[in-house]
Order: structure tokens, then sequence, then C-alpha cells
């Protein structure tokens, strides 16, 4: 009753052979994660200390540390954030939790799948075009930080609408029902139960604006300039554009300084995933349903 | 089904009847219905349905899937603004007051407790569901909260099984007990008008059996509209009854007498004998 057929044989070997097959596309697709982690740690790590961290360049960019840029990233990132979330969150709970789907709201929806889909290049010509000229606020942090938070506003509303409308439909009609309106049931029970989803698009937005470089490169970020910004209307250096700069623009630097640039920059992002995935997970824990 | 019954014009004949005429004495009429047409983009759900539900009865509506039934609830509290594709039409008259000229949605909502035919546990503790709509009110004392989430999960008859870990989660208690924390969450409304949407169905018969009782002691307090798929659960509990059948209430009558056998129209006879549904 148990004997192979021939058939079963072919089977099982199909099946392995596809296991296999999937596995190592798998393999495939952590390989260049570990080869560009490894490299910059084999090329760039001898530079890393806290002397490269917490001081200026000098000998024009070729020797010294990226203060500066870091301080920078974390201005231009910090205020893309102050402006985007409260944006694209109010956007997302009045596209999920108000709005009907008319043609209204499948007209917002489908410009912030075009919102997203715009190169950073053309948002940063829009930056220069909107806030650098025309609200005058010349080469600035806060117009590369407006720049940026138009740019990576889709990641939040998308990410916010995705996690409102994981809380299940039951929750609010039981709300509705009980003489609730929409507000006290989106701030009892629906924002509670979602706030998770929204902080995890949040933090992924953080590491996607870190390392953009066209969007901040004519709006605000500037080539060199080993001062620390003292409001939003100066100019920074920036991680990115100091990466770009000390790779492809200044002679004589180094081999190992934009390795060491590019391990910095690349932690920072590593780091923010990190804390958003284990976040996740914690969260996920404390499901309550 | 209702094509093999030997009646073709009964439902012109039941198009009108009401609940006066079912129920001869004159009682305070708690809900007024009239005329009341539902549809689904065109598609008729609910079609002229006249009925008054008088007050501390236990007013049960009996009729197979798709009959009209859940439609129905969800016009009293006017839910259906919440529902764009749905068109109703008629007049529903909650304590004499036309509901649609009720400019205060919320209190009207919030006097018409509703449950709904799967339990719905919001994740909360047990104590924060049943004190979320005394808040949603404006209650914010500690100690009149207290008061309200006992007698209302005693009255649900839940209190002695949940007493010692008010701070879990209601999400995680078993099918019955949410569907009784669902209760106790419509009663701390102090609701005029208890509605209930086939509870049972995600109930095993002891907590059943159970629920029906409370019920029984409810109705010196409110009006009850018992939405049910089992008719003997009508018959258990219900003062009158009304007959839905695919969008048309055939007809309404005091229960026992539709149960005995004294009923104007056919389908009312087979649906309760168990002929169909």
């Amino acid at each position: 009753m148990f004997i192979e057929s021939a058939l079963n044989v072919k089977n099982q070997k199909v099946q392995g052979l596809f296991k296999a097959l999937f596995m190592m596309m798998t393999i495939l697709l952590v390989l260049p994660v570990l080869i560009i982690l490894g490299t910059l740690i084999y090329k760039g790590g001898s530079v890393i200390s806290l002397d490269f961290l917490f001081s200026d360049p000098t000998n024009g960019m070729t020797a010294g540390g990226i203060f500066p840029a870091l301080v920078g990233t974390v201005w231009l990132v910090a205020l893309a954030l102050m402006i985007s979330v409260p944006l694209g969150v109010a956007a997302a709970i009045y596209l999920s939790e108000y709005a009907g789907d008319n043609w209204f709201t499948r007209f917002i929806n489908l410009a912030i799948i075009n919102l997203a889909g715009v190169p950073s290049i053309v948002h940063a010509l829009f930056g220069v075009g909107a806030f650098v000229i025309f609200f005058g606020f010349g080469t600035s942090i806060l117009a590369a930080s407006l720049t940026l938070a138009i740019m990576t506003l889709p990641i939040v509303i998308v990410a916010t609408r995705e996690s409102l409308q994981a809380v299940p439909m039951a929750f609010r009609e039981a709300c509705w029902n009980m003489g609730a309106t929409r507000w006290q049931t989106i701030r009892r029970i629906v924002l509670p139960n979602s706030i998770s989803g929204i902080l995890t698009g949040v933090i992924l937005e953080v590491s996607r604006t870190t390392g953009e470089t066209a969007p901040i490169m004519f709006t605000g970020a500037a080539f060199f300039l080993p001062f620390l910004p003292q409001g939003v209307f100066d100019q920074t250096m920036a991680m990115s554009l100091h990466l770009f700069v000390v790779s492809t623009q200044v002679p004589g630097v180094p081999e190992a300084l934009p390795y060491g640039v590019a391990l910095v920059l690349i932690a920072m992002v590593l780091i923010m995933n990190s804390i958003s995935i284990a976040f996740r997970m914690y969260l996920r824990g404390q499901k309550k349903w | 089904m209702v094509e093999t019954l030997e009646q073709p014009d009964a439902a012109a004949e039941t198009d009108s009847v009401t609940g006066d005429e079912a129920m001869p004495e004159s009682r305070a009429v708690k809900l007024g219905v009239r005329d009341l047409s539902i549809s689904y983009g065109g598609v008729a759900a609910l079609r002229d349905v006249s009925l008054d539900v008088y007050e501390n009865e236990i007013f049960g509506v009996i009729g197979p899937a798709n009959a009209g039934k859940t439609s129905f609830l969800k016009t009293l509290n006017l839910m259906d603004s919440f529902n764009s594709n749905m068109q109703v039409e008629g007049d529903i008259e909650f304590n004499g007051r036309n509901i649609r000229a009720i400019k205060n949605v919320y209190g009207l909502r919030s006097r018409i407790g509703v449950v709904f035919p799967l339990p719905v546990g919001l994740p909360l503790t047990i104590y924060e569901n049943v004190a979320l709509s005394p808040r949603l009110r404006g209650i914010k004392d500690k100690q009149e909260l207290d008061i309200i989430v006992e007698r209302s999960l005693t009255r649900a008859a839940l209190w002695d099984e949940v007493k010692d870990r008010l701070d879990s989660l209601g999400s995680l208690l078993s099918g019955g007990q949410q569907q009784r924390l669902t209760i106790a969450r419509a009663l701390s409304q102090d609701p005029e008008l208890l509605i209930l949407d086939e509870f049972s169905i995600a109930v095993d018969p002891v907590t059943t059996m159970r629920i029906e009782d409370v019920l029984k002691e409810l109705k010196s307090e409110m009006t009850i509209i018992l939405v049910t798929n089992l008719v003997q659960q009508a018959r258990r509990l219900a003062n009158r009854t009304a007959f839905f059948l695919e969008g048309e209430c055939v007809e309404i009558g005091v229960t026992e007498e539709l149960f005995s056998g004294s009923v104007k129209d056919q389908r009312t006879r087979d649906y309760v004998e168990g002929k169909f549904g």
C-alpha cells in the first residue's frame, strides 16, 4: 500500500528541486546586504572612532570627522518628521475614518500613489521652486525638510491608513451604536489599537529620509560648512551629501574615509529599522484581539 | 418557497398589517414604525412595514435569513446613516418623536442598546468595556462608574464570573461570556429600548437560557426587541411577534396566538411549524 510509485518518486524529486530553488533565491537576496556591510566594515571600520563622529572635517574634508553632517542630518530628519507626521496621520485618519468612497477620495488616493512614484530629483526641483524661491525660505534646513516631508508623506499616509483599517469594523459599529461620535470612537478604540502600525510607518520614514540625497542637495544641504546650524533658516551639512562629496568631489581623500561615512550612514538606518522591528514585535505580543 | 404556497394574493392583504390590529387594548407605544421601506442600491430589503412596539414588552421578530430583520434594526437607531448605499423611506417614531427630526442622533443611540449576533468584546479591559458608554456620556467619577459597571455586569449575569478579573481583556473571554459582556455594555447605557439581533448564535444553550432569564426580568424596566431565527426562543420570550419574510412583514400577533395556530397567513403557520426556514 505504501510502496512508492514512479509518480510519487518524481513528485518528491520535483518538490525537492523547487524547495532548493526558492531557498537559493532567498539567500541571493541577503547576499548583497551582507557584502555591502562586510565591505564597509572591512574598508571603513578603521576610521570609526568617537573622535571621527564628534569632530569637524579638516584639510578640505580629507581628514577629520563628520560631526556637522551628523548633526545636520538629525536636524533635517527631525524637522521633516514634525511636518509630515501630523499632516500624514491626519490625512490618513480622514481618508480611513471619515471620507466615504466617492470620486473625491479616489482622486486623493490616486494622488498619494503618484506622489510616492515621483523621482526624488523631481521633488528636489519642486522644493527649489516652491520653498527656496517662491516662499523665500532660501536654501535652508526648512526648505530641505519640507521637501523631504512631502516626499515621504505617502509612506506615513499609507502606513497609517493600513493600520487604521486593520482595526475591525465591528469595534467601530459597537461604539457608534452606543452613541459615540466618530471622533470618540477614533480616540478611544481605533487609535490606541493602530498606534503600533503608525509608529512603524514613521520609523520607516525616518530611515528613508536619512539616506535621501537629491532632495536636500539643492534645497538646504551645504557642500562644506564646518559649523552647526543655529536655526531652521541655516544651511547645514548632511551625511548623505557629505558621502557624495567625499567620494566624488574632493581630490586626495584617503580611501577609508568615504567608507567610514557610508558605514555611519547605513548604521543609522539599520539602527532605526531594528528599533522599528523590535517595537513591532513588542506591540504584536500585546495584541488585544 | 413562497411560490409553492397556496395563497398567491396573501402578500397584498398583509401589506397593511399593524400592531394595533394584532393587539387591540391600548398601551403606550414606545416605537412606532410607519410604511418603512429599505433598499440597498435599488434592491429592496424591506417593503412597507408598519408596526408598533409597546412599552415594557418583548417584541419578537422572526423570519428566515434575508427577511430584512437586521436592516430593520439598523434603521431604528439611525445606523443607516453610516451606510450610504442604504436608502430608507417611511417614518419611525421613538417616544412619539420622529427620529429623523431628532438632531442629537448620539443621544438617540445612547438610549437604544444594541446586541449583535456575534459578540463584540472591545479591545479594552472588562471594566472599561462596560464603563465606556458612561464615559462617553461624560461620567468621570470613579465611584459612579464602579456602581454602573457592577450593576450592568450583575444584570447581564456575568458579575460573579468576572468580578476578580475586571482588569483583564474583554476580548479574551469565552464566546458566551463576551456576549453577556456585550449585553452588560448595552445595559450600561441605561437604555429605554434594548435591541437583540440573534444574540444566541454564538452562545451555548446554558448561557442562552441564562440570558433569556435576564431578558424576562429586564422587561419590567425597558422595551425589548428580540430578533431571532430560533422560533421557539420567540415563543418563550416574546409577548408579541412579527413574522418577516423576504422583506415583507407577513404578520404581527400575540405570540401565543401565532403559535397556537390562529394565524391570518398560511406562510406564518408553515414557518412556526418548521415547514420552511
